[in-house]
C-alpha cells in the first residue's frame, strides 16, 4: 500500500486502527517530496526532522493508549504566509527571507494539537498576490497534472503539494480566490471558508477584511475533517466569529435531495471557456438527477466584484504591508543616509513587482481626492454584493458556478499582463466580497486532459450544506 | 496689540490608567527599561492581531461623561497611516469619523465668573513608541509605550488666551484624575497638549492658524501661547500673511519653531480598521458606568460653598484633587469645624502637599487639632505647628500638644508678668506707643506671643497687654 495514495479519510482509518504509524505516513510523504520536488517546487521549505520527531510522538502517544484526534498522525503542510514558532515564514518575500516567528498561527496550532504532522512550508505569490505563484522571488512551481502549466495562484505550492501527494492535505489563503483558483487548475479540493470562522491570527494579512485560511485536499469529505479541526472561535482574532461549528464530516452522506441550487446566468458569459461552461452545466444535471432543484437566476451587480476587490484588496495591503520597513525585522538596506531613503530602499529593494503594484495602486486608492471616487465607492458596491447573495440565498441553498473561466495556463504566459492575469479571479472574488464560504470542487476534464472545477457558494456558515452537496456529487462521479 | 483677540482650541493627549496596553496585554507601567514591554502585537510583527482592552474603552467613555460628552452607541476604529520608525505597524489604529464621544463641555472659573469651553470630541487610540537621540552614532527606539491606550480630547476654539487655556486644562486635569481615568502626570507624558491657535480683531472671522505640538507642562502651554499670539499679531501688523503651519516650542528659549508648512493637509490616507469589529456602547453600559463616576469637582466645589460656607477659591482648591477632598470629607466626620479645618488643609496642608501624593495626615488626626483649637486648648498657630509635626513624625496630636506643653495660656498673673517684661525689654516701642504710634502695640504684641512661647491666648494677651501699659 502506497500511503501517500491514501485520501485524508482513509489514512486517519488506517492510523487509527495502526495499519499504519505515524512515522510511515510523514517518511511516505517525504520519499515522495524527495523523488518529485526537482519536478514541482511545491516547497519552499520541508521540515524533515521535525516532521519525524512529531510523528515518533504521535506513534509513542498512541501506544500509550491516548485517545488522538481524527488527524493525529496525518502529514501536511503550510502555505508560508501562516507563521510557524521557529519555522521560517517568508511569504515568498525577499522582504522576509529570513524571518522566523517567535510566534505559530491560530491554524497552526490547532493543527499541531491535533496532531498533524508539519512536513514544510509551501510556495506562494509574493504575499498571496498573483495568481499563478510565479511571483514567488524563490522558485516557480509547476502544476502536477502538466508540469509546463501554472498550479495557479497564490496557494499554488499548497494545491500542486496536494495533486502531487507531497501531502495529505494543505492549507492556503484566500483573499480573491486563491484556494479556489490553485485548487481548480490542479484538480484538488479547496475551500474558502466563511469570513471569521477560521482564525486569521498569525497568518500575515494581505487584506484583512477578505483573508480566509481554508484547506486544500483531495476530497470533499477530507475538506470537512480539516474544517472541523480550523473552525473556531480564536479570541486573538476580533473578526473570529462566536459560532458552534459542528462535525463537518457528519453531512457528508446527507445528499442533496430536496436542495436548491442557484446558477447565476452572468457567470456564463463570454469570458467563461465553452469546455469549462459545459463542465459545470453537466454537474448541475448531475445534481438535478440526485435530486436538487436547480434554477437560473441573474445576479448583474456580481460583475461589477472584480473592480470592487482590487480596490478594497489593493487599499488594505497598502496599509498591512506598511510595517515592512526595516526597521526592525526584515529585509534592511545597506548603506542608507536617511531615514527615507532606508524605507525606500528597503521596501524598493525587498518587494517584487506586483507587490509594488498593489501597494502603489492601493495608496493611491486611500489618498485625499481618491478615498471618495474609488475606495468608498468600492464599499458601496461591495454592500450590494452581500445584499445581491442575501437575496439569492432567501431562496436558494447553494449557488453554483466555474471556479475558473478556464484551466490552467502555461507558465510565463500571462505573467506578463496584469489585466489578464486578475481576469482569472472573475468567479471567486464575490464570496470573499460577500464574507460567504465557496468551495472548488473538480467538475470534470477538458480535451487537454487538464482540470475543470466548480464552486459551490453557501451563505454565511453554510459549509454543512456545501459538504452535502461535494460530498453528494463526488458519489455520483464514483471519485470515491 | 491689544485690539487682537486670540483664539485657541487644544487637543490633550491623556494616557489611560489601564493595567495593559489597548491591543495587547503587555502592562503600561512608566520608565521600564527599553523594549522590557513588548509583544509581537504592540511591535507590528507579521501576522498579530490588535485585540481591544475593554477597560480602555470605559474609561474614555467616563471621561466623555464626566465632560457632558455624547456617547456613540456605534463607533469605529480606522487606520491613520504613516511611516515613522517609532510606529511599529506603519499606522495608528485611531477613531476619525466616529470617535466615541462628542459634543460635551467643561466649565473654567476665570476672573470670578465661569465659561464654558465646549468639546468637539473624544477618541481613542494608542500611543507610539519614543526615539532616543542619546548616542551620536545611532538612533535607538524605545517601544514600552507603543500601544499605550490614549483619549484624545479636542476641544472647540472657545479659549481666550493662556490663562484660559490653562484652566481648562487644570479643569480637565482635575476631572480625569478625579475619575480615575488618568494619573495626568504631563512630567511622564500621560498628559499632553497641542495648541491650535489664531488671533483676530474682534468681530472678524476666525484667521489662520498655527498648531503648536507636543506641550508638557501647563508653563509651556502658557508661554507657547504667548509668544505664538504675539509673533502672529507682529506678522500681521506688519502686513504679513500668517502661513498654516506645524511648530514647535523650545522652553530653554521661549519660542516656537517652524516644523513643516500644512498648507495642503496632511494625507494619513484614514480607512477603517479592518481587523477591528466596531464598538457598541448599549444604554446599560452607559448607565453602569455613570455609576462609577464620583462626585466630580465641580459639584464638590458648590456643594463645599453651599454647605459649609467656604470661600469659593477655598472650595475649588479642597474639591481640586479627590484624594485631598476625600481627606477633607472624612475628616469633617470627626469635627463640625469645616471652615477652621479648611483654613488650616489651604495654609499648612498644601505647603507640604507633594505632587500628587495623598495627604501624609490622618483625618481623624486633623480633626482632632481643630477641635482643640476651636476649645481654646490650643491657639491657631499652635495649631499649625502640631499639623506640621503630625504630617511629618504621624504622631498623635493630643500627645504632641501635652508632652511638648503646647496648651494654650490663659493665665492672667502670668501673662501680666511676661509682659511687663517685654516692657521693660523694649523702652523704645514702649516709648513709641505711649507717644501715640499705634502701630507699636503689633510688635510688642509680637514679643509677647514669642515669649510665651507661641502659646498665648490672642485675646486675653492682648486685654492684659493694654491694661499693662495704661496702668504705666
Amino acid at each position: 500500500m502506497s500511503i501517500e495514495k491514501l485520501t485524508v479519510a482513509e489514512l486517519s482509518k488506517a492510523l487509527a486502527e495502526r495499519k499504519v504509524s505515524a512515522r510511515e505516513a510523514a517518511e511516505g510523504y517525504l520519499r515522495s517530496i524527495e523523488r518529485q520536488e526537482g519536478d514541482i517546487g511545491a516547497y519552499l521549505l520541508v521540515t524533515a526532522e521535525k516532521a519525524l520527531e512529531q510523528a515518533d510522538d504521535i506513534d509513542r502517544r498512541r501506544a500509550s493508549g491516548e485517545q488522538l484526534g481524527a488527524l493525529a498522525g496525518v502529514p501536511m503542510a503550510l502555505k508560508d504566509n501562516i507563521c510557524t514558532e521557529g519555522i521560517r515564514t517568508t511569504c515568498a518575500s525577499k522582504m522576509l527571507e529570513n524571518f522566523v516567528p517567535p510566534y505559530s498561527a491560530t491554524v497552526a496550532k490547532r493543527l499541531e494539537q491535533a496532531g498533524c504532522v508539519l512536513l514544510g512550508k509551501l510556495n506562494m505569490d509574493e504575499f498571496a498576490m498573483g495568481s499563478t505563484t510565479e511571483n514567488s522571488a524563490f522558485r516557480k512551481t509547476h502544476n502536477p497534472i502538466d508540469i509546463t502549466r501554472t498550479p495557479g495562484g497564490s496557494s499554488g505550492g499548497s494545491a500542486a503539494s496536494v495533486a502531487a501527494r507531497e501531502a495529505a492535505f494543505s492549507l492556503g489563503t484566500d483573499t480573491g480566490g486563491s484556494i479556489r483558483q490553485p485548487a481548480a487548475f490542479c484538480g484538488v479540493v479547496g475551500l474558502k471558508p466563511t469570513y471569521g470562522s477560521v482564525s486569521r491570527s498569525g497568518v500575515v494579512a494581505f487584506a484583512s477584511s477578505l483573508d480566509q485560511v481554508g484547506p486544500l485536499t483531495r476530497t470533499a469529505l477530507d475538506s470537512a475533517m480539516v474544517m472541523s479541526v480550523l473552525s473556531a472561535h480564536d479570541p486573538l482574532d476580533s473578526t473570529s466569529a462566536p459560532h458552534e461549528y459542528p462535525d463537518f464530516a457528519s453531512f457528508a452522506k446527507a445528499g442533496v435531495k430536496g436542495m436548491k441550487i442557484a446558477i447565476i446566468r452572468e457567470f456564463f458569459d463570454s469570458f467563461i471557456a465553452p469546455e469549462n461552461q459545459k463542465s459545470v452545466l453537466a454537474a448541475a444535471d448531475d445534481f438535478r438527477r440526485m435530486g436538487a432543484v436547480v434554477e437560473e437566476v441573474s445576479a448583474p451587480t456580481v460583475a461589477n466584484a472584480l473592480p470592487t476587490y482590487f480596490i478594497i484588496s489593493a487599499a488594505e495591503a497598502s496599509s498591512n504591508l506598511a510595517r515592512f520597513d526595516g526597521i526592525r525585522y526584515g529585509h534592511r538596506a545597506e548603506g542608507a543616509g536617511s531615514i527615507e531613503e532606508l524605507y525606500a530602499r528597503s521596501r524598493g529593494e525587498g518587494f517584487g513587482a506586483e507587490v509594488k503594484r498593489r501597494l502603489m495602486l492601493g495608496t493611491y486608492i486611500l489618498g485625499e481626492g481618491c478615498r471618495e471616487t474609488y475606495y468608498k465607492q468600492a464599499l458601496r458596491v461591495r454592500t450590494l454584493i452581500i445584499r445581491e447573495f442575501a437575496s439569492i440565498f432567501e431562496k436558494y441553498d447553494l449557488i453554483l458556478t466555474p471556479t475558473t473561466p478556464s484551466a490552467a495556463h502555461k507558465l510565463g504566459d500571462r505573467n506578463t499582463d496584469p489585466d489578464t492575469m486578475y481576469l482569472s479571479d472573475m468567479c471567486t472574488v464575490a464570496a470573499n466580497l460577500a464574507g460567504v464560504p465557496a468551495l472548488d470542487l473538480p467538475c470534470g476534464t477538458n480535451s487537454m486532459g487538464l482540470p475543470m472545477g466548480m464552486q459551490l457558494i453557501a451563505p454565511a456558515f453554510g459549509e454543512p450544506t456545501i459538504y452535502r452537496a461535494a460530498c453528494a456529487f463526488e458519489r455520483e462521479r464514483g471519485r470515491i | 496689540m491689544s485690539v487682537f483677540e486670540t483664539v485657541v482650541g487644544l487637543e490633550v493627549h491623556v494616557e489611560l490608567a489601564t493595567k495593559t496596553k489597548i491591543f495587547c496585554s503587555c502592562p503600561t507601567d512608566f520608565g521600564a527599561e527599553p523594549n522590557t514591554q513588548v509583544c509581537p502585537v504592540c511591535m507590528g510583527m507579521p501576522g498579530v492581531l490588535p485585540v481591544l482592552n475593554e477597560r480602555a474603552v470605559e474609561l474614555a467613555i467616563i471621561a466623555g461623561l464626566a465632560t457632558g460628552c455624547e456617547i456613540s452607541a456605534y463607533s469605529r476604529t480606522d487606520r491613520k497611516n504613516y511611516f515613522y520608525p517609532d510606529l511599529p505597524k506603519a499606522y495608528q489604529i485611531s477613531q476619525y469619523e466616529i470617535p466615541l464621544c462628542h459634543d460635551g463641555a467643561v466649565e473654567i472659573e476665570i476672573d470670578g465668573g465661569s465659561k464654558r469651553v465646549g468639546i468637539t470630541r473624544i477618541h481613542i487610540e494608542e500611543d507610539s513608541g519614543k526615539l532616543l537621540h542619546d548616542r551620536e552614532d545611532a538612533t535607538l527606539i524605545d517601544y514600552n509605550r507603543c500601544g499605550v491606550p490614549l483619549i484624545e480630547i479636542v476641544s472647540e476654539p472657545d479659549i481666550r488666551g493662556a490663562s484660559e487655556a490653562v484652566a481648562y486644562l487644570k479643569k480637565l486635569r482635575s476631572i480625569l484624575r478625579c475619575t480615575g481615568v488618568s494619573d495626568c502626570k504631563m512630567n511622564e507624558g500621560s498628559f499632553r497638549c497641542d495648541v491650535n491657535l489664531s488671533v483676530r480683531r474682534p468681530g472678524e472671522r476666525m484667521g489662520i492658524r498655527t498648531e503648536i505640538k507636543n506641550l508638557n507642562s501647563f508653563q509651556s502651554v502658557e508661554r507657547a501661547i504667548e509668544y505664538e499670539a504675539n509673533r502672529q499679531i507682529a506678522l500681521i501688523e506688519q502686513g504679513e500673511v500668517i502661513l498654516q503651519q506645524t511648530r514647535r516650542f523650545d522652553a530653554s528659549t521661549g519660542r516656537t519653531h517652524m516644523l513643516r508648512r500644512k498648507e495642503t493637509a496632511d494625507d494619513y490616507r484614514f480607512f477603517p480598521e479592518p481587523d477591528l469589529a466596531g464598538i457598541v456602547v448599549s444604554a446599560e453600559t452607559v448607565s453602569r458606568l455613570k455609576s462609577e463616576i464620583p462626585e466630580l469637582p465641580d459639584t464638590r466645589r458648590r456643594r463645599y460653598v453651599a454647605e459649609f460656607g467656604l470661600a469659593p477659591y477655598d472650595a475649588e482648591m479642597l474639591a481640586d484633587d479627590r484624594s485631598v477632598a476625600e481627606w477633607f470629607e472624612s475628616a469633617l466626620k470627626h469635627t463640625s469645624h469645616a471652615k477652621r479645618l479648611a483654613n488650616l488643609a489651604l495654609g499648612e496642608m498644601f505647603r507640604l502637599l507633594g505632587e500628587d501624593e495623598p495627604p501624609k495626615i490622618s483625618p481623624e488626626s486633623a480633626a482632632k487639632i481643630v477641635e482643640m483649637a476651636a476649645e481654646g486648648r490650643i491657639n491657631g498657630a499652635t495649631a499649625k505647628r502640631v499639623f506640621t509635626e503630625v504630617w511629618s513624625s504621624g504622631a498623635d496630636p493630643e500627645e504632641v500638644v501635652r508632652s511638648q506643653g503646647l496648651e494654650q495660656l490663659v493665665d492672667e498673673e502670668e501673662l501680666r508678668r511676661l509682659a511687663l517684661e517685654v516692657i521693660a525689654e523694649n523702652p523704645k516701642m514702649t516709648a513709641d506707643y505711649r507717644g501715640g504710634k499705634t502701630a507699636a502695640f503689633g510688635a510688642l504684641m509680637g514679643r509677647l506671643m514669642h515669649k510665651t512661647d507661641g502659646r498665648g491666648e490672642p485675646q486675653i494677651m492682648r486685654k492684659t497687654l493694654e491694661q499693662v501699659l495704661n496702668d504705666m
